[in-house]
């Protein structure tokens, strides 16, 4: 009997299948229920429900303002941590990372309710701050997404340059500023990429929160857990289409820099 | 711009010595209690090109650190003009750094790397009112004088129409001459300079060589430069600092360092040497390889010192003639001269000469008194041959001392009958072995009972040395020396008996095949 061979080619087979079945056809499914009507007739109805509706609109404003802050604050955190745990020689720091990465582990669900048992036992009825408390929640969940590609980026950031800042004049507050965070703009970047888009459709955590307010994902969720495919897909769509814009534009600015940076290679 | 006509430039302050920067018992200690820069004493004058030498890890690079102010000394003082700026941080120095790496700023086109420190800059102009009253205001410089001297520079350095380039787009060598126009823009007053041509191909490092001994003649800035290249330093500098283990060994022109080093380090590192072990005999005579020599450092009689020999400084005659005969080993076409390698008795010596001698031959070898260089020895161990006996002891410099045997074998042991038993239960006689010995200059005791030691001797130097004296110790029958270190005094010509604990005697096996020296 012939030994099984396989060439490069069929290596990929496996992949592929599994590119079709769970990327290419729901996203086929996605774009066809988007532009289709209960009936399976081609029609933009949905397309102009969406964006005529000033609830559908409403969400999407809230969604994105939910967003933008949550981004925000996990990047003031995240970014003096990052900074300090890259540059210091503190022994521990390893441990100190851990310690910020460390909740990852823990299951979700159980994050969040230990939290809102915390908010309730503060703020006494946590429906009084559904905002707030949607980006604290958010910002605990994301968290380490924001911490770890700017650790990274930071403390890749070659030492010398900082000492050849100060030499040539700059004081402490000027070489942070025209060059350490310009060299971590990449970092920046991709922390704000894992962080900006999640927080626009985790809905999950408003839920346990009661935060009533619907943003993106609830959107889905509820077309989606009343049957109507259609107008549930055309979201998705235009979240898809949003999270496609964002990337081209974070690319656009990581590949300038990473162009840059593999000059001092 | 409403700036009057009569705008005059400060000029920069008089030095107030000519020493443009003094290092006083600077000393630094890491965090981790290593001592990097040991009592560090130092004086640069105005305008020199300065370079410290030493191998990697001698504290050359965390010296040019504390005068750029990256690094803090322990202790000790810097002094800039007179002024102490050792607490100072780097950005208040008048001080500027060219690093081994370039340290160009990747997200900055040439242009702005380049102007980078002269947009920091505030200048002190002075400016008349209309009361004919001058009053002085700190300021930015203008775009217009930062684009004059970013050109200046750029032409300095050869690289005019590079501004608008990507640092990335540019070779080592370009990167580095941008990186020393970004330095020498500010107009320091020092430039350090650290191993910059440490990561060029040799041609480019050449041409660079040339290039910033020019810059250094042209901008008359005081250049402190490091290097571990003792070619690069000799070349280039005015005053060279060889320094090893964190301290200065010597300081001069690149001639006084070739032609007169102060120790065996600074022959070895500079230049080839032959070294040897020699005694003083006479006045301005001295002994080794066996052979008597005049020279031209006056020591004391009896004193033992390290002969340096450059192998250019030895010429080749016929066999009788010289001070000293020989076999040729080998000889070597280098190009402008031969190096010949000749053995006399046990030793080997080095000859740098344009006369070839042919393999086999026996040649004589002349030494002219201002070819020898006489150094102080310095100390710390005593270096023996030694062989072991049937009893485990150990036989070295006319004497029998017991010793631990065991060291010679990791984990091995000594059995009832005196074998020795390795880890492997392997049984070694050790008779007639010949061993290394070693033994510290502290571990040697004297004693006036003859018994009591392994060897016996008269003294034949004394030397205080502080807190204790040095003693050399001589044995009758083959003039082995023993120096040791102790607090009491003794007296020149007194016979005593050498004590040596078991425990201090290092032995090593003897690598076979090894070329003893």
């Amino acid at each position: 009997m012939r030994a099984l061979r396989f060439n490069r080619k069929q290596l990929c087979i496996p992949y592929a299948v599994f590119l079709v079945c769970f990327v290419i056809a729901p996203l086929l499914v996605i774009v066809f229920y988007a532009f289709t009507n209960g009936q399976g007739q081609f029609t933009f109805d949905n397309f102009v429900n969406f964006f005529l509706s000033t609830n559908t609109l409403g969400t999407l404003v809230y969604s994105f303002a939910l967003a933008i802050v949550t981004t925000l604050v996990c990047l003031i955190i995240a970014y003096p941590t990052a900074y300090i745990l890259a540059r210091s020689n503190f022994k521990k720091k390893y441990v100190l990372l851990l310690l910020f990465i460390l909740p990852m582990w823990i299951n979700f669900t159980l994050r969040i309710t230990a939290l809102k048992e915390i908010l309730s036992f503060i703020e006494g009825n946590i429906s009084a701050y559904p905002f707030l408390n949607s980006v604290i929640g958010m910002t605990y969940d994301f968290l380490p997404f924001m911490i770890l590609p700017l650790y990274n980026s930071l403390s890749k950031l070659d030492k010398n340059l900082i000492e050849a800042a100060s030499d040539l004049g700059a004081s402490r507050f000027t070489v942070f500023l025209r060059v350490t965070l310009p060299l971590s703009v990449p970092g920046i970047i991709s922390g704000v990429t894992m962080v900006l888009l999640p927080s626009m459709t985790n809905y999950v955590v408003l839920d346990m929160l009661y935060n009533s307010t619907y943003i993106m994902g609830s959107l889905i969720g509820s077309y989606f857990s009343a049957y109507d495919w259609n107008n549930g897909s055309l979201i998705s769509l235009v979240l898809l289409v949003i999270i496609f814009i964002v990337t081209l534009i974070s690319n656009r600015f990581s590949d300038k820099d990473s162009e840059n940076r593999g000059a001092v290679l | 711009m409403s700036k009057s006509e009569n705008v005059t430039k400060s000029t920069r302050k008089a030095p107030k010595s000519e020493n443009i920067i003094e290092l006083i018992d600077v000393r630094k200690v890491f965090d981790d209690e290593t001592i990097a820069v040991d009592c560090f004493n130092l004086k640069v004058k105005k305008g020199e090109f300065v370079t410290f030498l030493g191998p990697s890890g001698c504290g050359k690079t965390t010296t040019l650190r504390m005068i750029a102010g990256f690094e803090l000394p322990t202790s000790g003082q810097i002094l800039l003009n007179g002024e102490d700026i050792s607490k100072l941080p780097p950005n208040k120095r008048p001080v500027n750094t060219v690093f081994q790496k370039y340290a160009l700023f990747p997200h900055l086109n040439v242009y702005e790397n380049i102007a980078f420190g002269l947009r920091l800059k505030k200048v002190e102009n002075t400016y008349t009112n209309k009361n004919g009253e001058s009053y002085k205001k700190l300021e930015r410089l203008t775009k217009a004088e930062i684009d004059k001297k970013v050109k200046k520079a750029l032409e300095i350095v050869d690289l005019e129409g590079f501004e608008k380039r990507s640092v990335s787009t540019l070779s080592g060598g370009q990167q580095q001459r941008i990186a020393i126009a970004r330095a020498i823009v500010n107009e320091p007053e020092i430039l350090l300079l650290d191993e910059p041509l440490g990561a060029l191909d040799l041609k480019m490092r050449k041409e660079m060589q040339i290039e910033l001994k020019n810059m250094h003649k042209k901008l008359g800035i005081t250049f402190i430069y490091v290097t571990h290249d003792q070619e690069e330093a000799l070349t280039m500098s005015d005053k060279i600092v060889v320094i090893n283990d964190g301290d200065i060994q010597q300081t001069g022109t690149p001639a006084e360092i070739y032609n007169e080093p102060v120790n065996t380090f600074v022959a070895d590192f500079i230049g080839e040497s032959n070294i040897f072990n020699g005694a003083v005999v006479g006045n301005l005579k001295v002994k080794f390889c066996g052979a008597t020599f005049d020279c031209l450092d006056d020591y004391e009689i009896n004193q033992l010192v390290d002969v340096v020999v450059r192998p250019e400084d030895i010429k080749i005659c016929k066999p009788g003639e010289g001070q000293l005969k020989g076999k040729v080993i080998s000889t070597v076409f280098k190009g402008v001269h031969y190096e010949t390698t000749v053995a006399i008795g046990k030793f080997e010596i080095v000859i740098q000469s344009t006369a070839s001698a042919e393999v086999g031959s026996v040649i004589g070898l002349k030494i002219e008194p201002d070819g020898i260089h006489l150094m102080e020895k310095v100390y710390t161990v005593n270096k023996y041959d030694g062989v072991i006996t049937k009893n485990n002891t150990v036989k070295f410099g006319d004497g029998e001392f017991e010793c631990d045997v065991t060291q010679l074998y990791p984990n091995s042991h000594v059995d009832e009958e005196g074998y020795l038993i390795t880890a492997n239960g392997e049984k070694l006689d050790l008779t007639g072995v010949e061993v290394n010995v070693e033994v510290g200059t502290h571990d040697i005791q004297m004693s006036d009972d003859m018994d009591a030691g392994g060897a016996q001797g008269n003294i034949i130097s004394m030397i205080y040395k502080g807190d204790h004296y040095r003693y050399i110790v001589r044995t009758e029958e083959n003039e082995e020396d023993y120096v040791l270190s102790c607090p009491d005094l003794w007296n020149t010509g007194d016979l005593v008996s050498i004590i040596i604990p078991k425990e201090k005697i290092k032995l090593s096996l003897v690598p076979t095949g090894e070329n003893k020296k």
